[in-house]
Formats: structure tokens, C-alpha cells, sequence
């Protein structure tokens, strides 16, 4: 935009106050030049023209998928010390609705399931003084007798649990009417036919509407280039999953689309010592999932809204 | 055509030389404005290198003062419509040169909503994803695509009204009305849209109780031809005391009584959403009583909002007073910059940190700009401001005869 007067410098020329008009162009232009290089710099490091006009992961064919999965393996493994990557594009299996249940009578709040989530989806890890870890879940700490989110503690720092409390997890619902996937402009989130919402973080333009969006605070934004520990970035990855993700977009949970569409359990209900955490194939008759919905006292957060989460609370 | 042809790039070229000559006084606002878009830039350099990390912003309060300047920007812009109407459409002469410049003023507000929202974009790099056809624009469901549209369009509109009247000036010609006035009628309910989608942008969000109010898309309205008529007749006096382009004191009275009528609208729909949100004291309170009296200790936006509702008050009475017509130019613009910097307040960062505060799991985690943020928004301001001079200077410059293609017939 400042580049416009050293444009339009000869232009200026043959008319009054000469002089004065000239030296003023001049250093506004110079200044103007000189303060773009830093973006030019940062452009050059990182630009790639395939990325750049790299298509919605719907649009594109079969041959272009792959060559875009194969510049993602060999970036990935040039960034995290030539690590052999894997990045998969498992469809959603026909028949198959994935839900989950969250026992509310069992839950200690002890935060494993959080930290696990870290580690398999490849979360940027902050520090812990300026707080910048990207968690997808939120344990918070409510008080018994009350379910108002308000008066819970999302920063407990005490041996669990506590007497007085109970734990409540929150993480992505997969919202059957997800506001989320309602509001971006470019249609770069959606729910897939098992139920799993995703984001594919190459379409996404970073707007962050869908992060206003989200009634359970869900979602995250990479506020910068996330960092991951070489030796503890997993290597077996999904497109729509847990890739490393980039600077500017948005990234959330995903049920561990790497995982469950192979038949495997999410991290997060792996690691649970307590068996607080169900997940399944809600259209299986004989799923444990859909006993516990069937029969258990289930509730949905913010059932008002009308979102229709894949996600419960229940006791037992 | 073929005329046009070679008259056109004149027009262009002319424009340039008049934008760019001018007295010291001129030129030492152009560097001022120029020293603040270079900042702008470094701040943006910063923001491109480093992330958003740069700004203040957080995953519990996700916009902040980019989108807080954008929605205030969006009521400027609106505004021309204030001078449109009698000017156009009830052929009320004194107040068609007041249009014209609101038109311009307009241009400069539409480029800094767009340069906001582009400022707050992670990937600005994939902006053409939003390109109907080409990427994949997420439309008519998602009211950001609406406000892509009503906003490019509006700004297309208001270079093409003022664009093609003063083009046919320079010409010497009178414009024929069938090559503008379909466009005015379709700038006036355009006006209107652009600031009720943005409003939309908000109140269609069920999560977020704050803005989830239907109050808001008239209060937009109000508030925005409260501030952005407020804005266009400093503008006007500016002008007024600057160049030979005459603005008659109708246009000027004319604009003062929209000022007021929608600053009492405004005052009232205010005063009507704060008794809902604190008789009834439910839990959808908070985000209102972080606001107006803070949360747990967490306040930082309670001296703004009272100084924002005491500015508002205040200017409004001083306009009802009836010594006001009276009193001196200074005087008189006084409580127009307060309603300015009043609605800035609330509708800015009164309006967007408020609705993530607390977050949707009830945390409050507060939000404060950071230098760079601060930097990129004055950046901004200093090239919408800019924007609006240059092509203010050169309207005047044809409408008083200064610069035609032929000088003896523009008298």
C-alpha cells in the first residue's frame, strides 16, 4: 500500500513546489521499501507454490492427494530429524457412528487423558509460564451440588480428588448440529460420516469464528509455528488427524481418527486408570456405548443449545 | 468509447498530481499518516514471522482489537447512507456535496474493515479460499461469507457513485442519472446490510450468551449513525476550513440532528439492555457484569465502559442543550468527538471481549492488546485516514474547478 507513491513518483514530476514534493516522495518511498523486507524475508523461507494452491481435501483426486501426502511425509521428516512419517487417509468404515460416554461417578480429575492427548495428537507444547500448551481437554473441577461451569476450577494444583468435587472432562462433542462447522466461511471443518468432525489444516484460513463458535470451548488456534520435541512427535499420522499441524490454523480433537478408524481406542480412554471412559460404535446394538445410553442416568452438556453432541455424561 | 479512452487515463493521472500537491500543512499530515502505516507494517512483519503469539489474543478471548476497530469501522462506513437519503433521493441540494464526501469517507472506512479482518486472519496466504467459484465460499450458511459480500460490495458501490459523478465533473458534464442512481438505491439498503450482517456475525452465536441478543443488530444501527455522521461532519468541517468546497450549514445541521436522534435511540436500547440483563440477574448476566463492575478481581475494561457511557451521556446532553446552535465551532464538536470515542469503547472492545469473557467452560481469562496489536491498528487507521485525504483532496479539487478537462466550462 505504501508502495504506491514511489509508483506514481514520475507522475509527480513538472509541477509545482518541485523540490520539496520530490525529497518528500523519495523518503517516503525508501522507508516504505525498506520496512517491507522483513515480510519479504519471511515469505521467502517458507512459500511453496504447491502448498500454496493446494485444494480442499474433497476436491482433490486421487493422484493429487498423494503427491500432497508425499511433499507433508518428506516435510515432516526433514523437520523432526528425518523421522519416518506416516500420513493416513483412512475413509470413515460404512456403518459405523462413533460416540462417547464420560462417567462422572468414577472420574478423579488426575488429568492423564489430557496429557496423553498431547502426546498422541502431536499438540504444540508451550511453557508453562506463558500457559500456551494446546490441551483439547479441559478437566475442571466442579463443585458437588452444582453444575455451573462458572464456579468450577480449571487450575486445581492439589492432590485428587478432592472430597468436596467432582471432575468433569470437556472436550470436542462432535456435534451432530455442530455450530462450528456452521460458521467457517470456507467450509474448512465438517463432520465426516462416522460422526468425527475435522478440520483439514491446509484449507483452513485461521479466521478463529469457529472458536467463537464452539459452546465447549473445543477448539484451538496455533498462535505460532508449534514445537514439538523431536523424539516425541508420533510419527503415525492421519491427513485430517494428528499431523503435525502448522502456524495460523485451527486444530481440535478428533476422537484419534488415527486410531479409532483402525479399530483402536482414542488416547485419552487408553490411559484413564479409572475406567470413566466409553467409546464405540453407537449403531452396534450389542456396544457397550449404546448400553450405557440405553440404560445408564445420561446427560449432554448445554442440552439447550441444541447441538446433539456424540458425547455424554452419565453415572453409575 | 474511444474517447473515454484517452480521457480516462488523464482523469487517473490528474487525480494523482492533485492528491500529491498541496500546502506544508498537507504534506505534514501525509508523512504523519505515512510514519503510521510504516509501523503498521513492522508490526505486521512481526505478526507474519511469529504468529498471532505476537498479539494478546488467546484461546479463551480469540478476537480483539482488530475485530473490536472492525465492527466500529463497519458503522462508519454505513453512515454515507445518513447524507444518501436526503441527498439523492429527497433532492435536498445543500446536503449532495456532504454525500459525496461521506461517499469517500466510506471507501476509507470499507478498506479498513477489510485490512482489519485480514490482519486477523492466521493465514492470510489463503485468503482465495473465500473466492466464490474458485475456493470454496461457504454460502449462504455461514454469515461471514454474507459479510465478505456486503462489505466487497459496498465498497464497489461507493467507488462507483462518487467515481463516475466526479469523473463526468472533470468532464464537464452534468452525470446522467441512469448510470448512478440505480446504484444510490442499492447503496442505501446496502448500507443498512453491511452493518446488520456484521451484527449477525455475533447474534447468531447460541454459545455465547453475550451476543446471542437480538438487541444487537439495532443497536449496530443505531450506534453506527450515531458515531459515523459524528465522524463525517469533523470531516466536513475540515474541509469547510481547508478548501474552497463549499458544505452548507443545512448539511451540517442536517447530520448534527441524525447525530442526536440516533444517539438518544442508542442511549435508550443501551439503557434497555442493561435493565434485562440486570433485573432479571440470571446467569447470563456475567459477561454484562464483567463489563460494567468486573469479575473476581478482573476489571480491566470496567473504567473504559463507564467512561464510554459518561461520554455518551454527556455529549448528548450538551447537544440538547439550547445554547449549543450558539456556541462556538470548538465547542460544538466537542461532544461529537466524545460520541465517537464513546461508541469506539463500547462497541469495540465493550462489544467482542466481554462475549469470551467468561469462556464457554466459565473461565475468566482477561485480555490486553499487545504493542504490536496496537501498532498494526494504528497502522491501519493511519492508511484508512489516509485514503480518505487523498481522495477528499482530489474531489475538491474537481468540484471547485482547480483541476477539469476543460477548465473554462467548470465556472
Amino acid at each position: 500500500m505504501t508502495q504506491r507513491p514511489s509508483d506514481t513518483q514520475p507522475q509527480g514530476e513538472g509541477n509545482g513546489s518541485k523540490v520539496n514534493r520530490r525529497g518528500f516522495l523519495k523518503t517516503v518511498a525508501a522507508t516504505a521499501g525498506v520496512s517491507c523486507l522483513p515480510i519479504l524475508q519471511t515469505d521467502a523461507n517458507a512459500f511453496s507454490l504447491d502448498a500454496f494452491l493446494q485444494k480442499h481435501f474433497y476436491e482433490m483426486s486421487k493422484e493429487e492427494l498423494e503427491r500432497v501426502i508425499e511433499r507433508l511425509e518428506n516435510e515432516y521428516k526433514k523437520t523432526y530429524n528425518k523421522k519416518e512419517f506416516r500420513v493416513g487417509v483412512d475413509p470413515p468404515l460404512a456403518g459405523v457412528r462413533f460416540a462417547y460416554a464420560l462417567n462422572l461417578a468414577k472420574c478423579i480429575g488426575c488429568r492423564r487423558c489430557a496429557k496423553a492427548c498431547v502426546k498422541e495428537n502431536n499438540q504444540h507444547r508451550g511453557s508453562e509460564e506463558r500457559g500456551d500448551q494446546i490441551e483439547y481437554i479441559r478437566v475442571l473441577e466442579m463443585k458437588k451440588g452444582s453444575l455451573d461451569l462458572e464456579k468450577s476450577n480449571h487450575y486445581y494444583d492439589h492432590p485428587v480428588p478432592d472430597k468436596d468435587s467432582y471432575y468433569m472432562p470437556v472436550q470436542c462433542h462432535h456435534c451432530n448440529a455442530a455450530p462450528c462447522t456452521k460458521v467457517c466461511p470456507v467450509e474448512a471443518t465438517w463432520q465426516e460420516a462416522d460422526g468425527i468432525v475435522v478440520v483439514d489444516y491446509n484449507w483452513c484460513i485461521g479466521c478463529r469464528y469457529c472458536e467463537a463458535a464452539c459452546p465447549y470451548w473445543a477448539r484451538r488456534f496455533n498462535f505460532s509455528k508449534p514445537r514439538i520435541p523431536d523424539e516425541e512427535v508420533n510419527t503415525n499420522t492421519h491427513y485430517l488427524g494428528n499431523r503435525p499441524r502448522e502456524k495460523g490454523v485451527m486444530e481440535k480433537c478428533t476422537f484419534c481418527i488415527q486410531r479409532t478408524r483402525k479399530g483402536l481406542n482414542p488416547a485419552c480412554l487408553e490411559i484413564c486408570p479409572t475406567g470413566s471412559r466409553k467409546f464405540g460404535n453407537i449403531l452396534d446394538p450389542q456396544s457397550e456405548i449404546r448400553y450405557i445410553i440405553e440404560n445408564k442416568r445420561v446427560f449432554i452438556l448445554k442440552e439447550e443449545l441444541g447441538t446433539d453432541p456424540s458425547f455424554y455424561y452419565f453415572f453409575d | 468509447m474511444s474517447e473515454h479512452l484517452r480521457s480516462y487515463p488523464r482523469f487517473i493521472a490528474d487525480a494523482i498530481k492533485s492528491m500529491l500537491s498541496g500546502s506544508p500543512l498537507y504534506y505534514g499530515w501525509i508523512v504523519l499518516l505515512s510514519l503510521g502505516i510504516l509501523g503498521g507494517i513492522w508490526g505486521y512483519s512481526q505478526q507474519m514471522t511469529y504468529g498471532l503469539a505476537v498479539t494478546g489474543m488467546t484461546d479463551q478471548v480469540s478476537w480483539g482489537m482488530y475485530i473490536a476497530n472492525f465492527t466500529f469501522l463497519v458503522g462508519v462506513a454505513a453512515a454515507a447512507v445518513m447524507m444518501v437519503i436526503p441527498g439523492y433521493l429527497y433532492h435536498m441540494k445543500s446536503v449532495k456535496g456532504g454525500a459525496l464526501i461521506g461517499e469517500l469517507v466510506a471507501i476509507g472506512a470499507i478498506l479498513m474493515c477489510l485490512l482489519f479482518v485480514i490482519a486477523d486472519l492466521g493465514r492470510p496466504d489463503r485468503m482465495w479460499h473465500l473466492l466464490p467459484g474458485i475456493g470454496r465460499f461457504h454460502f449462504p450458511i455461514s454469515m461471514l461469507s454474507w459479510d465478505v459480500l456486503v462489505l466487497n460490495g459496498y465498497l464497489l458501490l461507493n467507488l462507483h457513485i462518487p467515481g463516475y459523478s466526479l469523473y463526468q465533473r472533470y468532464l464537464g458534464r452534468p452525470p446522467q442519472s441512469k448510470y448512478y442512481m440505480p446504484f444510490v438505491y442499492i447503496s442505501v439498503a446496502w448500507a443498512v446490510s453491511i452493518h446488520t450482517v456484521t451484527a449477525f456475525l455475533y447474534t447468531g452465536l447460541a454459545g455465547r450468551p453475550f451476543w446471542n441478543a437480538a438487541i444487537l443488530a439495532p443497536r449496530f444501527i443505531a450506534s453506527a449513525f450515531t458515531a459515523g455522521p459524528a465522524f463525517i461532519i469533523l470531516v466536513l468541517e475540515i474541509v469547510r476550513a481547508k478548501t474552497r468546497f463549499r458544505v452548507a450549514d443545512e448539511t451540517i445541521s442536517f447530520l448534527r440532528m441524525v447525530v442526536l436522534v440516533c444517539g438518544l435511540v442508542n442511549l435508550f436500547l443501551l439503557g434497555s439492555e442493561v435493565f434485562t440483563e440486570f433485573y432479571a440477574d440470571s446467569a447470563h448476566v456475567v459477561s454484562a457484569r464483567y463489563l460494567f463492575f468486573g469479575l473476581e478481581g478482573y476489571n480491566t475494561l470496567v473504567p473504559w465502559i463507564w467512561a464510554s457511557v459518561i461520554m455518551n451521556v454527556s455529549a448528548i446532553l450538551m447537544m440538547l442543550s439550547r445554547k449549543f446552535e450558539k456556541s462556538s465551532l470548538a465547542i460544538q464538536n466537542t461532544p461529537l468527538v466524545m460520541l465517537i470515542v464513546a461508541i469506539w469503547i463500547e462497541k469495540g472492545m465493550g462489544l467482542i471481549i466481554p462475549g469470551f469473557i467468561p469462556t464457554p467452560l466459565g473461565e475468566i481469562f482477561e485480555y490486553l492488546p499487545s504493542l504490536i496489536e496496537v501498532l498494526v491498528c494504528v497502522g491501519i487507521w493511519c492508511f484508512g485516514l489516509l485514503v480518505m485525504t487523498l481522495l477528499i483532496k482530489f474531489a475538491t479539487d474537481v468540484e471547485t474547478g482547480v483541476i477539469g478537462a476543460q477548465p473554462q466550462e467548470n465556472g
